[in-house]
């Protein structure tokens, strides 16, 4: 192996080519990965900042806000499952916003949400009129102490703070008081107005297991998820999920491929050298793990500097831009997977190396 | 006691069409341990074969193999590859010294394929090196050597592993005939220093002379 290693620091050259492939690979792995990371991030954050174990719909809402209803009845019988400790109404409201400054066409999407426990990292109910708006929003122009109007019906919100992963379905999210979200949807959305103490959701505080004891104790009236259900649940994030992770997959595929041929190239330049090693002594495995050192060694400089692009990438472009969110989780599991690449590329040259007959170093016709 | 005893030992090649080819036939051959034999003979007459056999590389067909007195005639491949590491020494016709290593580096290849030595190895290596006149050079790349200095580096990584049997495939094919005698000087001075056998495969008639005994192999038979 430290053979394999002494070519790789004196013959530089000879890997250059395949470094450079790499890291390109590398680089398209961790940005699609980055890119995934941050659409998701930016459709579920309201519902993964919820500090609840369950959120619950009406039955027939399929995990809608829009289409669900929660009348003070249900949540009366929501309150009273046993395991349930603090129950909190949640509406939500998607409009345009028109900015201060801005055009009047150039509006900020953004999703309005009413709630009754604070989510992690939004400060409690503020008063009638106000909002706290996701840090994505200063993006479209949004300040403190500005004054939006949301809608059609240009209602206005004044923002009051900033809070920050609160996105709903790629809109940032603005947290205002149950009866300034409710005065909003029914001035912009007449059809969908909703009587006093009625809701779309409820966000449950409580036992572990409690959303399917809900489900049960109203007889089937509710549609209750754990947090993470509800997050997969919102519409196209697991379709996204899947499509991104085909293309991630892809991408592997083709990187296990690029080592595969040059490693295999490669074996095949050495296959004297190889004779000549097996002939002085040196066994089939110790040669295989020089070339998967080689090849795990090349692979991990590509992935260093494809990792460190990517870093600089998501810090040079603005928030609420392109939706990209490369993450420490997302760079070690795109490095680990590349490595596992790397040694599923050099398998190919394992039969070859196998078959190098020591006898080759001194030929066998004479 | 020989350093290499070879007694009739067969060795068949068995083609895809079903045929066989005989390499070796009923060969008989004892080197003692500080004997130096020619072994000449035309191409395609089976005398890498035996080198091959007697170098641990091949497995007979029949007969039997032993060497500084150990039989390998039944050794399974890792069996062999050990045998390698610790009881011969190979020079190669093209002398095939690792491009990347310099000539330190080149010898102590020997000691990193097999049971690491470490600091024994370095010693013997600079002993080497200083043996062969090589310990200004041992700093360059093969690329930076003239042919009699790689053919001299290659000379001591097969004397690295203090062998019993050191097998020269054809030394001095890629030399000229004054580097060649230069060269079998020095491979028969070796040798002797060190009483250690050697059987030097060769088709070129003028270095038999630095050799102890020529045996002539045609066809697979032997002749002494």
């Amino acid at each position: 192996m430290r053979l394999a290693l002494r070519e790789l620091v004196r013959r530089p050259g000879r890997f250059v080519t395949a470094s450079v492939v790499l890291t390109l690979i590398a680089l398209l792995l961790m940005f699609l990965g980055g890119l995934l990371d941050g659409l998701i991030r930016s459709q579920t954050g309201a519902l993964r900042a919820q500090d609840a174990q369950a959120i619950v719909y009406s039955d027939t809402a399929q995990a809608s806000f829009v289409r669900s209803r929660i009348e003070p009845g249900l949540r009366a019988e929501v309150e009273a499952v046993e395991g349930v400790r603090e129950v909190g109404g949640l509406g939500l409201v998607q409009l345009g916003a028109r900015v201060p400054g801005r055009g009047p066409r150039d509006l900020a999407d953004v999703a309005l949400f009413g709630y009754e426990l604070a989510p992690d990292g939004v400060p409690p109910v503020p008063g009638p009129g106000e909002a706290y708006a996701d840090e994505v929003l200063k993006a479209d122009g949004i300040e403190l102490g500005m004054t939006i109007e949301l809608g059609p019906a240009r209602s206005p919100v004044r923002i009051v703070g900033f809070v920050s992963d609160t996105s709903f379905n790629g809109q940032g999210g603005v947290w205002a008081a149950p009866a300034t979200w409710r005065d909003v949807l029914s001035a912009n959305r007449p059809d969908a107005r909703l009587g006093d103490g009625v809701f779309q959701a409820l966000v449950v505080i409580g036992d572990e297991h409690v959303a399917d004891a809900i489900d049960t104790a109203t007889a089937g009236r509710t549609d209750s998820y754990t947090i993470d259900d509800a997050v997969e649940a919102i519409p196209g994030v697991t379709e996204q999920r899947a499509t991104f992770n085909q293309i991630i997959g892809v991408t592997l595929g083709v990187a296990v491929v690029v080592i595969a041929l040059f490693f295999a190239l490669i074996t095949v330049e050495r296959l004297a050298l190889y004779g000549v090693l097996k002939a002085l002594g040196a066994r089939s495995a110790t040669i295989f793990a020089g070339l998967v050192a080689q090849a795990v060694s090349v692979t991990a400089a590509a992935a260093l500097i494809a990792a460190s692009a990517a870093v600089a990438l998501d810090a040079a472009i603005p928030p609420g831009s392109v939706p990209l969110d490369v993450t420490v989780s997302r760079v070690v599991t795109s490095i680990v997977l590349l490595l596992l690449a790397a040694v599923a590329g050099c398998a190919f040259s394992l039969r070859r190396v196998l078959r190098v007959d020591p006898a080759s170093a001194i030929g066998t016709n004479s | 006691m020989s350093a290499l005893h070879m007694s009739d030992v067969r060795k068949v090649y068995r083609m895809g069409d079903g045929s066989e080819v005989v390499a070796l036939d009923h060969a008989t051959l004892s080197v003692d341990h500080d004997e130096i034999v020619a072994l000449v003979g035309p191409s395609g007459s089976g005398k890498t074969t035996l080198c091959s056999i007697a170098g641990g590389i091949l497995s007979v067909t029949e007969g039997r193999v032993v060497v500084g007195g150990e039989d390998i005639t039944e050794h399974s491949s890792p069996a062999l590859t050990r045998f390698r590491q610790s009881k011969v020494g190979f020079v190669f016709q093209s002398v095939n010294l690792v491009p990347f290593l310099n000539a330190r580096e080149n010898l102590l290849v020997v000691d990193e394929l097999g049971p690491r030595r470490r600091s024994a190895a370095r010693q013997r290596a600079d002993q080497l090196l200083e043996e062969l006149g090589l310990t200004d050079r041992a700093k360059n790349l093969p690329s930076e050597l003239s042919g009699g200095q790689r053919q001299r580096v290659a000379i001591g990584r097969a004397l690295m592993n203090d062998p019993d049997l050191v097998l020269f495939d054809e030394p001095t094919s890629s030399l000229d005939t004054a580097l060649g005698e230069q060269v079998m000087e020095l491979i028969r001075s070796e040798m002797k220093q060190r009483d250690i056998a050697a059987v030097v495969v060769t088709h070129d008639d003028r270095i038999t002379r630095f050799c102890d005994r020529t045996v002539e192999i045609v066809d697979g038979h032997l002749a002494a």
